[in-house]
């Protein structure tokens, strides 16, 4: 009896741990994204999270959208917002040493949560989203983790469409591959570069919207996302959107097990452990697919 | 201008003295730089004692600190080229491991400070032979991943406190004369930590160690082949990187009286260390020193103007990003490119 | 000329002589608050308490020690829940503020930070709104705690619990940190004393959000009474999340976070929750000076529209504390302070006072018992009733 009722439980965390996971793929996608196409780690990545869940929550009290309401004009803000780093931060230190650009996308990173602790201080914030859950047996689905994978899997979804089925997909994926050949053929890599770049950041931005809508969260809670989102970028390739997303339900099926499994505090450090491991072992991607 | 080009002179300085003895007393007679260095620490040390003014020493004793960190990291950043994100974690483990040893086996300070920095600098050197192999985006990557995993580990390690940490109970003062007395002996160590920390950031650049330190950082593949053995090199600069920071980690929370894992790993305090680093001059002993002290005046200023203190991050974001895009150099950058002769006396 | 000369003695007459018109000492005190941060909600709630009292003495013209009247000010800066801050404020506040007396800053963490600072300096500090014990055994010569310490939080809760279902399966579940982790430690003991079994015993990182994993552990375990939590933001997260999923348990009692009015915006979520309570407003002491429980309570409310809770008496009660011993020591010099404070003996509105001399935990406090709260629904509202002790309460209990 008791150990059925273990089992299932178990098997509850799993899958409330792959719902969450499918959200840190859909993070993940972003940083990818950008680290495939222009070979520059965004270290505001953690930030455009952090903004993404404080959209969330000024579009629902002030503006009195629905929740979900949000999800599109996150996107769009986000993107928005994302072309505009590039040109500030990322734009002149492309060609150059690796440490600049991971400098000044960091130093972004510093500016953006320091205005954002100005205007919002560190104090925690929470969207009550009221949905209905699912329950089986003794164990609820909140309606909020179901909707929130849902909808990641859309968007990762529709990422697909826009970088297999489009013309502008097709020339992200060239300059992905070689900037100067693309160049040479009449792709205009710097534009095609700014566009990538804010949609890595609409991505991290509308991810953080739907994490909103999970837990409360704080101006600093982005790091913890940001560090997760390297966890599954190593562990799916880098460069490789699809590889985030399944590393993303991996990371989340690995947090539900341990948490099960382990005393609760235990989950970071075997995060941080495989993110150490998985760096110096496979460099390349625990997949190592094929470049999409 | 690139970051290297700011001591690309130190190395031009160094090579026609490599094939000298570069012991430590020929360093110090022969070379004015020493002088200053040992100028400055005397100053340190003066400075608040002058005036028995507490709050000058408690300001000065931060700024020590600062330099110790922001010097020590030059070797891995600046010379090597390595951005090590998470330096802050050879400062949190030394403290732990000197206040552990204080408060649990009653060690005298100063033996239990200088045995965190050799474990420290010891367990370096195994993490390092593991992710030195990593270059560029990955090695930064995987070093904040080791300050992150070593703080959830010690947040679950109960004998050292686990996530509340370690509290020093009062009577640790004792031995050192009661807990006035103790803060200037702590002041006074810190402060020789820092003499030490830009000594050594300075014998290492003069060195023939320091030289390979450098071709790797200009291009690390064509110093292999020139017959730099690279991954010893790495390993050694990024354990003896570790040494200091440990040791003044450990007199930090000795002083502090308390360690709790968040403080003691602060992924912030570590890259503020990368931004003195750049602020002074990356490469430049006397720019580590520079950009801490600057940076921190700044933070104290910024730490109780109530409208201020939220933009310390801000300022030091836009800090950092300006030099980044428009001044790699840092400070001894333009220094140095404005009066040139400058580059043979500071270093 | 003459008339001129004649005014200017008089003017200079009249400053340096009337002792009558005594002018205007200043008493300074220092402390941090977490006006941000994850302590911000009590910490403030805890400032209020300081404010309202300094603001009523200062309105009666200050202390009157010694043929002077001290007026009280403040200094005062955002520690943002941090460590770090909270020891280079205090250090500042000391050295440069040059504060005379200390008031702590809010959670046993910050707390400790604190009175090493104060205890390297020899300043008295009263502390309020920290229970852990710990803090207290290092050796100190000049800390005071006006707060029940930690051990006692729980033990009303297993007391309550035991009478109801005697066979009752307890899970315990808190955070990570000084103060929870030191309630738990006696809590631990307690449940076994009573006969009741433990069926889950886990700490949860301070930075948690999501307690989902630690919720499905809970029912996994089959267990019908929670004890736990730690601070507000984790603690109204857990009762939410715990009425998301349909937890099912008969008994929940959480530390400090019910007892914040802002734990009624959860709504059907806060109802049955318990909560170990320092003060109530209900509470009915009779106080040796200062005012009623009742009295306090309307003041406050007049002067902030919210109801005060522990947090905010706690703050108060430091205040009418040290403004006793100054006034009983004739003289506000630390160490006639301190030798007042130490034999203390009194009742205030917030319950007994004594602080422990036992050097080897000095300033514990021995004399304050501690009450449980309910949120509870009465007449279509969500209230907080006292129901634990049976002497003290104000309503039945809610299983």
């Amino acid at each position: 009896m008791g150990l059925a009722l273990q089992m299932t439980g178990v098997i509850a965390s799993i899958i409330d741990g792959v719902l969450v996971g499918a959200v840190y793929g859909l993070a993940a996608m972003g940083l990818t994204l950008i680290w495939g196409v222009m070979n520059v780690i965004n270290l505001t990545h953690g930030a455009m999270i952090m903004l993404g869940m404080f959209a969330l929550y000024f579009l629902t009290s002030a503006l009195g959208l629905p929740p979900y309401g949000a999800v599109p004009v996150t996107i769009t803000a986000g993107f928005v917002f994302g072309v505009l780093v590039y040109w500030i931060a990322v734009h002149r230190v492309i060609g150059r040493a690796h440490l600049m650009s991971l400098l000044s996308t960091f130093a972004m990173n510093m500016v953006l949560i320091g205005i954002s602790t100005a205007l919002f201080s560190t104090s925690p914030y929470n969207v009550p989203v009221p949905l209905p859950g699912v329950t089986w047996r003794e164990y609820t689905f909140t309606g909020t983790h179901i909707m929130a994978a849902m909808l990641a899997l859309l968007l990762a979804g529709l990422l697909y469409l826009l970088l297999y089925r489009t013309r502008i997909g097709k020339a992200i994926r060239a300059v992905a591959d070689n900037r100067d050949a693309a160049e040479l053929n009449g792709i205009p890599t710097t534009q095609v570069l700014s566009f990538a770049f804010g949609l890595g950041v609409a991505l991290a931005c509308v991810s953080g919207t739907l994490i909103a809508t999970l837990f409360p969260f704080t101006v600093l809670s982005g790091g913890a996302y940001e560090l997760k989102s390297f966890v599954v970028t190593v562990l799916g390739g880098l460069g490789n959107p699809a590889g985030a997303l399944i590393g993303g339900v991996a990371l989340g099926l690995i947090e539900g097990v341990t948490a099960s499994f382990m005393p609760l505090n235990w989950t970071p450090i075997i995060e941080f452990v495989l993110f150490v491991v998985a760096l110096i072992l496979f460099p390349r991607g625990i997949f190592a697919f094929a470049r999409a | 201008m690139t970051a290297h080009e700011s001591f690309s002179g130190a190395a031009e300085a160094a090579a026609p003295r490599s094939e000298e003895r570069d012991g430590l007393l020929a360093i110090i007679l022969r070379h004015p730089f020493a002088w200053l260095i040992a100028l400055l620490g005397l100053v340190f040390a003066i400075l608040p004692v002058w005036g028995d003014n507490v709050q000058l020493r408690e300001s000065l004793l931060l700024a020590a600190v600062y330099v110790t960190l922001a010097s020590n990291l030059n070797i891995v950043l600046g010379y090597a080229g390595y951005v090590n994100f998470g330096n802050i974690v050879f400062f949190g483990l030394g403290g732990y491991v000197c206040v552990y040893l204080v408060s649990e086996w009653q060690w005298p300070l100063g033996v239990a400070a200088l045995i965190a920095g050799i474990l420290v600098s010891l367990l370096a050197l195994i993490f390092g032979l593991g992710i030195l192999r990593l270059r560029g985006a990955f090695f930064a990557l995987a070093t904040i991943g080791v300050n992150e995993a070593v703080k959830a580990f010690v947040a679950n390690f109960e004998p050292w406190g686990g996530a509340a940490g370690i509290y020093l109970s009062l009577d640790v003062y004792e031995p050192l004369g009661g807990p006035g007395q103790a803060l200037w002996i702590v002041y006074f160590l810190i402060v020789a930590v820092m003499t030490a920390s830009l000594f050594l950031s300075y014998a290492i650049k003069r060195s023939k160690f320091g030289l390979g330190l450098l071709a790797i950082g200009e291009n690390e593949d064509a110093a292999a082949v020139l017959g730099v053995h690279t991954p010893r090199y790495k390993a050694l600069a990024y354990s003896a990187s570790a040494f200091l920071p440990a040791i003044v980690g450990g007199l930090y929370f000795f002083k502090t009286g308390t360690i709790e894992p968040g403080g003691a790993f602060d992924l912030t305090r570590s890259i503020e260390a990368i931004v003195m680093v750049m602020l002074g001059g990356i490469g430049s002993v006397t720019g580590a020193a520079l950009g801490a002290f600057l940076y921190e005046e700044l933070r104290g200023v910024l730490l109780t103007t109530e409208a201020f203190s939220h933009f310390q991050l801000v300022i030091a974001g836009l800090l950092l990003l300006g030099i980044v895009l428009f001044a790699p150099g840092g400070l001894m950058g333009f220094v140095y490119r404005r009066w040139p002769r400058a580059r043979r006396l500071l270093q | 000329m003459t008339i001129k000369k004649l005014v200017l003695i008089a003017a200079a007459a009249l400053l340096t002589a009337s002792p009558a018109l005594a002018a205007d000492d200043m008493l300074t005190i220092g402390f941090t608050v977490s006006r941000t941060g994850k302590l911000n909600n009590d910490s403030i709630a805890q400032m209020r308490g300081f404010e309202l009292w300094r603001d009523e003495l200062n309105d009666q013209g200050g202390i009157k020690v010694g043929g002077k009247q001290y007026k009280v000010n403040f200094v005062s800066y955002d520690d943002e829940s941090v460590n770090a801050r909270v020891q280079q404020l205090y250090t500042r506040i000391i050295n440069q503020d040059k504060a005379q007396f200390l008031f702590s800053p809010y959670s046993s963490g910050l707390v400790a930070t604190a009175a090493i600072v104060s205890e390297q300096y020899g300043r008295i500090m009263l502390t309020t709104g920290a229970a852990e014990e710990k803090t207290y055994k290092l050796g100190n010569k000049n800390l005071f705690q006006v707060y029940s310490p930690a051990d006692l939080y729980l033990a009303g809760a297993i007391e309550a619990v035991k009478e109801l279902n005697p066979k009752s399966q307890v899970a315990l579940v808190y955070k990570d940190d000084p103060f929870s982790k030191a309630v738990l430690q006696s809590a631990r003991k307690q449940v076994s004393e009573a006969g009741l079994t433990t069926v889950l015993d886990e700490a949860y990182s301070p930075e948690t959000t999501d307690f989902g994993p630690a919720i499905n552990k809970i029912i996994s375990a089959k267990a019908d009474v929670l004890l736990g939590g730690g601070h507000y933001p984790d603690g109204a997260t857990l009762a939410r999340q715990l009425y998301d999923h349909k937890a099912r348990l008969k008994w929940v009692t959480l530390l400090v976070a019910p007892d914040s009015p802002n734990f009624a915006t959860l709504g059907e979520a806060a109802i049955s929750i318990s909560v170990p309570s320092q003060w109530e407003p209900q509470v009915s002491f009779k106080p040796d000076f200062g005012p009623t429980a009742a009295e306090f309570t309307q003041r406050f409310q007049a002067k902030y529209g919210i109801e005060p809770g522990y947090h905010a008496a706690g703050g108060y009660a430091a205040g009418l504390l040290l403004q006793r011993a100054i006034e009983q020591a004739g003289s506000p010099e630390q160490a006639k302070v301190a030798g007042v404070l130490n034999s203390m003996d009194v009742t205030t509105m917030f319950g007994r006072t004594k602080f422990s001399t036992n050097p080897k935990e000095h300033g514990l406090q021995m004399g304050h018992e501690m009450v449980i709260a309910q949120w509870q629904r009465k007449g279509g509202n969500v209230v907080k009733e006292v129901i634990w002790p049976k002497a003290a309460k104000s309503s039945d209990v809610v299983y």
